[in-house]
């Protein structure tokens, strides 16, 4: 395969013809912020968050998914970069609740010093999001910072949608897009500002075409999307992330053989992932290896603890019933 | 989510796309779940690119798109509705929520808002017919007004007034008015010659003034010649970016990849912009056959015709000149005896100012959300359907007629070294003759507006808009600068649309600029976070300091700088550019109190 040789700050480094910036980045552990990219989807180059400058382009380029020229000189520390991914961050942090985010995230905003707090007060919640007209917004005196605050979407037994936490990097559409799942329930709607993750008319997603493999919340990168188990103990202060071990297994409903990282919290699952990594799923499964784990701890003979009410309540379904009774095996 | 098409709805979508063939319609495709997609992946991919014509065909017949309509679209398209719902709801003109049989989108944007739109759209307010609109293009007949009438074709009435609303809101019909040609019968005149004389509706009175015999001189040269006198003439692209157009053809004339595409951007929805609409409506064949030149050239059978559904009149003039070319041979297999064939579709937008950017309109053809690409890769190489395409705006196509008969050389001698050939500038706002009015390259901001009739109003000039909403205001001391891309970029300012839209002294900038903030705001496609979230904060900014807070200026250099920086496309790029400009000439203390 032909080779091609940039600088990148000013280091000089030889990649394959089709690598991106960011390839010859990770290659110098040239370490770089992404929010949109993930290894296993397609680069949609949304969230700006990873530009750097390139000789000779009048803007900032996106480095996940610019390939690499022979001859380029990429700058990802100068100054028109650094202000650009501050005001990145502090756009979404002062829009979108974003205290969910992982811990290299958090050390990014720290960098590059952003102050979110410089654009007013947050608005409250809005109730009328998945209403709103492409083209039609109301404004007001601007002396509150509009987010995209709002109720959380609870309408089924396995995960929630909170979309207060959504900054729009298209990861969920393109996990139940093409990317993995081909089934298409989720979409972009709306225009601008008022742009959201839905289904068909907002409907609910037990009437959408979602198949619950859960592979949305596995690439969700704020904890928008989230296991109901997840929700309904953090709503009762009662996720204890540090507390949980991760067990690694391989699925037992067929014989492809995925791997199962099993989150436990006081001796229940509370979590299912699958390791990005991983050659079989390279981070996705189906709704059996990624829900269908409540025959584990339904035996019987384990001890009651803590977490076993807000665990049950959060297999009540949106019309307030307990699961029916084919929800266990 | 099952809901089942009303009998209307379904025979709308029926009509546009033909009925159901059994295999799309016969169990077990169905089985009562309209959710699941059974036509495969690649039937889908094929069929994609009906769905806003679909969407548009339910809005149009029944006046909104229901969830039984977006189903029945999306069993037929093979779509799946989540998506198709993110297409439809991206567009401001398709309605997914039951709405009046007739609703009128009154244009409040910077033209109209200071002629009357203004105070319509008030005596309008709480109408659920009414809505308030971006520019309509019809900046020179303010106040516009766009109709949609479910059952009826669109409609546009100008120079409105609320009496008039009223009546077509209630059943009436609107007026029709000549068009404005402020310089017809000038002899110079190349692009306008025809404006306000000829039938635009005849295709022998199109012929009987020179009509067709470029597309037989471009056949004669054959292909390499005609792409060599384009690049000779160093016609540069006129929607703004002022691109060489000789090198797009020929980038893509010479691809190996194809199918070829040519597609005419006719999206003109740049604030105070309306060149487009007036050859459009006025002269439809000389587009048609711009076009075909075009085609045969970079070696494409097909072009699309992309046009912002504001323009009613101009789509059936271009639809009407579109049949009789093809019936009389100059469309079709063996275009004028070329051998070659090259047909023309024309694709109606939505209501999206975003898909007048290249690479958003291309998504808005194949049945996207009018999201703009990241570029590189370019159009020439990876366009629509990622087929090498070249895309070029209206006025920029028509000038190849010019340009094919007389030679590039000649052409090139027209206007200034590095501004070659005519222009076309759309002078609005107050001036004593609005319109569109043709001038080579060269001419000053000054002569234009005299050429116009001089300033209304107080008289006096407050600023000028140059170039759109996406261009920026200049003051009096700019009124000696030369209309020219070299002229303008020295000075930083640009011609982009060739937006001259005058304001007197009296105007309230706060208000315009408060309009111009909105208007990036809605219009932004939301993709990107820069622009998405940018153009909210910058209209927040502006609105405390019209508040009566002091104008944190540091703050909105960060977030312009952020857009123009890292936005994906122009939108955000040139979000700031008019308010900025408004700010430095000081027109908002001016227009304080």
């Amino acid at each position: 395969m032909a080779e091609v040789t940039l600088v990148v700050d000013g280091t000089t480094v030889t990649m394959p013809d089709g690598s991106t910036i960011l390839d010859a980045c990770r290659a110098l552990d040239n370490n770089q912020p992404t929010l949109c990219y993930l290894d296993n989807l397609t680069p949609v180059n949304v969230c700006r968050v990873c530009v750097v400058e390139v000789e000779g382009n009048r803007t900032l380029v996106p480095s996940c998914s610019r390939p690499v020229e022979e001859g380029m000189e990429v700058a990802t520390d100068s100054d028109r970069v650094r202000h650009s991914r501050k005001m990145v961050y502090e756009f979404l942090a002062s829009s979108v609740d974003l205290d969910l985010v992982d811990e290299e995230t958090v050390a990014w905003m720290d960098h590059y010093g952003c102050d979110p707090d410089r654009y007013g007060p947050p608005a409250d919640p809005a109730h009328d999001r998945d209403r709103r007209k492409a083209g039609h917004h109301q404004i007001g005196p601007g002396t509150e910072a509009e987010t995209v605050h709002q109720p959380v979407k609870v309408d089924n037994e396995l995960y929630v949608r909170d979309y207060s936490r959504c900054i729009l990097c298209y990861k969920c559409v393109e996990a139940c897009g093409e990317d993995a799942q081909n089934t298409f329930a989720i979409a972009v709607a709306g225009r601008g500002f008022d742009a959201r993750i839905s289904t068909e008319f907002d409907t609910g997603l037990t009437d959408s075409a979602c198949v619950f493999c859960g592979n949305c919340i596995g690439v969700c990168p704020t904890g928008a999307l989230m296991f109901r188990s997840e929700h309904e103990l953090r709503l009762a202060g009662m996720w204890e992330e540090d507390d949980q071990t991760v067990t690694r297994t391989v699925c037992s409903y067929c014989g492809v053989g995925c791997n199962l990282d099993l989150h436990v919290q006081d001796n229940r699952i509370v979590k299912v992932t699958s390791p990005m990594d991983h050659s079989v799923t390279s981070g996705h499964l189906c709704i059996k290896g990624r829900f269908g784990y409540e025959y584990v701890q339904e035996v019987g003979d384990l001890a009651v603890t803590p977490i076993d009410d807000i665990l049950r309540r959060a297999r009540i379904d949106d019309r307030g019933r307990y699961p029916r009774p084919d929800s266990r095996a | 989510m099952s809901a089942e098409p009303t009998t209307a709805e379904r025979s709308a979508v029926d009509a546009f796309l033909g009925p159901p063939t059994p295999s799309e319609d016969g169990e077990p495709a169905h089985s009562g779940d309209r959710r699941v997609a059974f036509g495969g992946y690649r039937r889908s991919m094929e069929s994609r690119h009906m769905l806003l014509p679909a969407l548009h065909a339910v809005n149009d017949a029944v006046g909104w798109v229901s969830a039984g309509a977006l189903n029945y679209i999306c069993e037929r398209l093979q779509v799946p509705p989540a998506e198709a719902y993110g297409v439809a709801g991206f567009y401001a003109l398709l309605s997914l929520e039951e709405r009046p049989a007739r609703v009128a989108h009154v244009c409040d944007d910077v033209a109209c808002r200071t002629m009357g739109g203004a105070e319509l759209l008030e005596g309008l307010e709480g109408r659920p017919d009414v809505h308030p609109s971006p520019c309509l293009g019809q900046c020179d007949q303010a106040p516009a007004v766009f109709f949609q009438r479910a059952g009826e074709e669109d409609t546009v009435e100008v120079g409105a007034t609320y009496d008039r609303v009223v009546e077509v809101l209630e059943g009436g019909s609107v007026r029709e008015v000549p068009p404005i040609a402020p310089q017809a019968g000038d002899p110079s005149l190349r692009l306008l010659k025809r404006i306000g004389l000829v039938d635009p509706t005849s295709l022998a009175g199109y012929r009987d003034t020179g009509g067709y015999q470029p597309l037989a001189r471009a056949v004669a040269m054959g292909p390499e010649q005609v792409i060599a006198e384009v690049k000779m003439s160093d016609l540069r692209g006129r929607g703004g970016a002022a691109f060489p157009m000789g090198i797009k053809w020929e980038a893509v004339a010479r691809s190996p990849d194809m199918p070829h595409y040519l597609i005419c951007n006719a999206d003109e929805s740049e604030p105070g912009t309306f060149k487009d609409r007036v050859i459009m409506e006025d002269d439809p064949f000389a587009v048609i056959e711009s076009m075909t030149i075009a085609g045969l050239a970079v070696g494409a059978e097909r072009g699309y015709l992309y046009i912002r559904a504001e323009y009613p009149l101009a789509q059936s003039r271009l639809q009407n000149a579109i049949d009789l070319a093809r019936a009389a041979g100059l469309l079709g297999e063996d275009v004028a005896g070329s051998g070659c064939s090259f047909e023309i579709e024309i694709r109606r937008g939505g209501g999206a100012y975003i898909c007048g950017e290249e690479t958003a309109l291309m998504n808005s053809i194949e049945g996207k959300r009018g999201e703009p690409r990241n570029k590189p890769p370019f159009p020439t190489q990876v366009g629509l359907f990622g087929r090498p395409t070249v895309i070029n705006n209206v006025e920029t196509l028509i000038n190849v007629l010019d340009i094919v008969l007389e030679g590039g050389a000649a052409f090139a001698e027209i206007g200034t070294g590095a501004s070659t050939g005519p222009k076309l500038f759309c002078l609005a706002g107050a001036v004593a003759r609005p319109g569109v009015y043709e001038v080579e390259f060269g001419r000053t901001l000054g002569e234009l507006i005299d050429l116009a009739g001089g300033v209304t109003g107080s008289g006096r000039i407050g600023a000028v808009m140059l170039g759109g909403a996406a261009g920026l205001f200049v003051g009096e001391d700019h009124l000696d600068m030369p209309l020219t891309f070299e002229d303008a970029r020295a000075r930083n300012a640009t011609l982009g649309s060739g937006v001259v839209l005058v304001f007197d002294d009296r105007t309230d900038f706060r208000d315009t600029s408060r309009r111009i903030a909105q208007f990036f705001r809605d219009e932004s496609c939301g993709q990107c976070v820069p622009c998405r979230v940018g153009t909210v904060r910058q209209e927040e900014l502006l609105a405390r300091h019209l508040g009566g807070e002091p104008l944190d200026r540091d703050l909105f250099e960060e977030v312009a700088r952020v857009m123009v920086d890292a936005s994906i496309c122009g939108l955000g790029h040139t979000a700031s550019t008019a308010i900025r400009s408004v700010i430095d000439l000081g027109l908002l203390e001016r227009s304080r109190g």
